[in-house]
């Protein structure tokens, strides 16, 4: 497989926090990957670094072998990486609708209509026209996956989707994720939930203290004893469960 | 769904005809109204409309509220004054200027706005007042602006009872002209992300938004149509002074018009200006020694902020929806819930700031 995304040493600071340290991360096209890591280990900087929401202060980051370090996020956009945030950002103010076509850039009809084939997708087509601000939590997750895929990236980036959706929710977004991987979508994703995790990724890395400490299929890193300590401290059992800590 | 597409009609039928008459209304108020006092007022109220109407393109639509648009107006004033000084220009040749005036306000308001537009919200409102006090202070101490006095337009040898005719008519154009292209603004890829900008820019320029090229286009073409009714302004008048056409009571002036009407609305500002103008003048006239006119002003805002936020077109059309929706579902007619989609979930849970990454904090904290 080739690497779609790569992230090569990259390091990045906040005053004298190490949000990033010597961090490389390898993407493969066609993949879901996962990144993991207990809170404050630099998961959504990587993130912020790579759409270009945050500068590195050192390193380089990758898309289909191009240096993209320290684009503008608009240009990240425009090259192919999408991506939604931990804490939905829609434009509430903006129907359902128009939050969709804000990334298209074709003409107004044929946007229209793909936008409302990503709604149906999502399963909130019905609310086409309302105003997104009106729309609950679980389905603002929906609308913002929806008009991250609507621009068709070749890679997306998804922080906590699975964060403070109900179980139904959560598997249908799993399941919607799954269909775009079978037809060449390539995901990125940054969650807490380990069994989505677990169960959804191809590839697994871990991030500790802005540090890679490990990476792989997910039965080899669930198992790795860097991830344990990394997630529930040092000197711990050997049938410990990364799961009871998250 | 064939009563909700009757409905729709006869909303559109019902704005169409109040379109027509109102242009109708528009277009015989001289000829009815023929007093010059009374066509004095229609002419500043559609001078105020055009230029409430043109901050609203850019502060309205993108939620940057900029409080320096008489650096256009007055520049598109003096430009005219100071060509038709230096190149004897005179008579009706002096509407043939008017264009200069809207290329002064664009031409000013490029550099301008490559470096307000840099800040945002607070930061960026003092940033235009500043700019605002240099080029009233530039007026004041430059020879070629004539200094404290002023510059005074070429006489127009028209008949008393009907000069403020065209003046009129020449609004009635800019007024027409803004409110079609904020219309036309609006429903494009380009007035969609400039509001995109005024919910979030940060995520905007995430899906592949120019916000810098976009919020500059904007702020150009509000400060062209703002300089181009500085112009008209400027000959109506046959006057411009430092204090009145760099005045900050008509950066203060258009924004409560917007506000009254309906802050990024296609006709609130035109409303807004339609309301307050008239009163405003009205008190001038009528004490001439007092400040009524800043009273008025002063107690509309408050008025305004405390029961109207939103405006009267949104607030007007929010009580219009309610009546009409009286006893029917506010949901959607193909709302998921009907069609096997997704349930509705728990609400949005806040955005404490501890859980915000380091680097999205800072971001937050400017748009506020």
């Amino acid at each position: 497989m080739t690497a779609l995304l790569r992230t090569e040493g990259v390091h990045k600071s906040f005053g004298g926090v190490q949000a990033l340290d010597e961090c490389t991360v390898q993407i493969d096209e066609g993949t879901v990957a996962g990144l993991i890591g207990p809170n404050g280990s630099g998961k959504t900087t990587l993130f912020n670094v790579i759409t270009g929401y945050a500068k590195a202060d050192a390193g380089e980051v990758y898309l289909s072998g191009r240096k993209i370090t320290n684009r503008a996020p608009d240009k990240v956009f425009a090259l192919g990486i999408g991506r939604t945030f931990q804490l939905t950002r829609i434009f509430p103010s903006l129907t359902v609708m128009e939050n969709m076509l804000v990334p298209c850039r074709g003409t107004r009809a044929a946007d229209r209509k793909r936008a409302m084939e990503q709604l149906e997708f999502v399963g909130i087509a019905g609310y086409h026209a309302a105003q997104a601000g009106s729309l609950s939590y679980g389905q603002r997750k929906l609308l913002e996956l929806a008009y991250v895929l609507v621009a068709d990236p070749a890679i997306v980036l998804l922080d906590e989707p699975a964060g403070g959706v109900n179980l139904s929710l959560v598997n249908q977004i799993a399941d919607r994720i799954r269909e775009l991987n079978k037809a060449g979508k390539t995901f990125l994703i940054v969650e807490h939930n380990m069994e989505f995790v677990m169960g959804l990724c191809d590839q697994v890395t871990v991030l500790d203290s802005g540090t890679v400490v490990a990476a792989g299929p997910p039965d080899i890193v669930r198992t790795d004893r860097r991830v344990l300590d990394a997630y529930l401290g040092e000197d711990i059992g050997d049938d410990a469960d990364p799961r009871e800590g998250t | 769904m064939t009563s909700e597409t009757n409905r729709a009609r006869l909303v559109a039928g019902a704005r169409w005809s109040a379109l027509v008459i109102l242009a109708a209304a528009a277009l015989l108020f001289p000829l009815v109204f023929s007093n010059p006092v009374i066509t004095n007022y229609g002419v500043f109220a559609l001078i105020f409309a055009t230029a409430a109407s043109a901050w609203n393109v850019f502060s309205g639509f993108s939620g940057y509220i900029s409080l320096g648009q008489a650096v256009f107006f007055g520049s598109g004033a003096y430009a005219v004054g100071i060509a038709a000084r230096d190149w004897n220009i005179s008579g009706v040749a002096i509407f043939g200027l008017l264009p200069l005036a809207a290329l002064v306000g664009a031409a000013i308001a490029v550099p301008f706005g490559l470096v307000a537009l840099r800040v945002r919200r607070h930061t960026f409102i003092v940033v235009t007042i500043a700019v605002f006090f240099i080029f009233q202070l530039m007026a004041f101490n430059f020879s070629f602006t004539g200094g404290s006095s002023g510059l005074p337009a070429p006489f127009l040898n028209w008949q008393a009872a009907t000069y403020n005719n065209p003046f009129y008519y020449i609004a009635l154009a800019c007024t027409a002209g803004i409110v079609a292209v904020s219309w036309l603004i609006r429903r494009a890829t380009f007035g969609l992300h400039l509001r995109a900008i005024r919910d979030d820019e940060d995520r905007a320029r995430g899906l592949g938004v120019r916000a810098m090229r976009v919020k500059l286009a904007a702020f150009t073409l509000s400060a062209a149509v703002t300089g181009l009714i500085g112009g008209v302004w400027f000959l109506y008048l046959t006057q411009v002074e430092p204090q009145t056409g760099f005045d900050p009571l008509f950066d203060l002036s258009i924004v409560l018009m917007a506000f009254l009407g309906g802050l990024g609305t296609i006709a609130g500002p035109v409303l807004g200006a339609l309301i307050i103008e008239p009163g405003q003048l009205y008190l001038t006239i009528r004490f001439t020694s007092g400040y009524y006119g800043e009273i008025l002003l002063g107690a509309i805002f408050l008025a305004v902020v405390l029961f109207m936020p939103r405006g009267i077109i949104p607030t007007g059309g929010e009580w219009i929806r309610r009546l009409t929706t009286r006893g029917r579902s506010a949901l959607p007619a193909t709302a998921p819930q009907a069609a096997g989609g997704v349930p509705r979930g728990p609400e949005e849970p806040k955005r404490p700031d501890a859980e915000a990454a380091p680097n999205e904090a800072p971001a937050r904290e400017a748009k506020r």
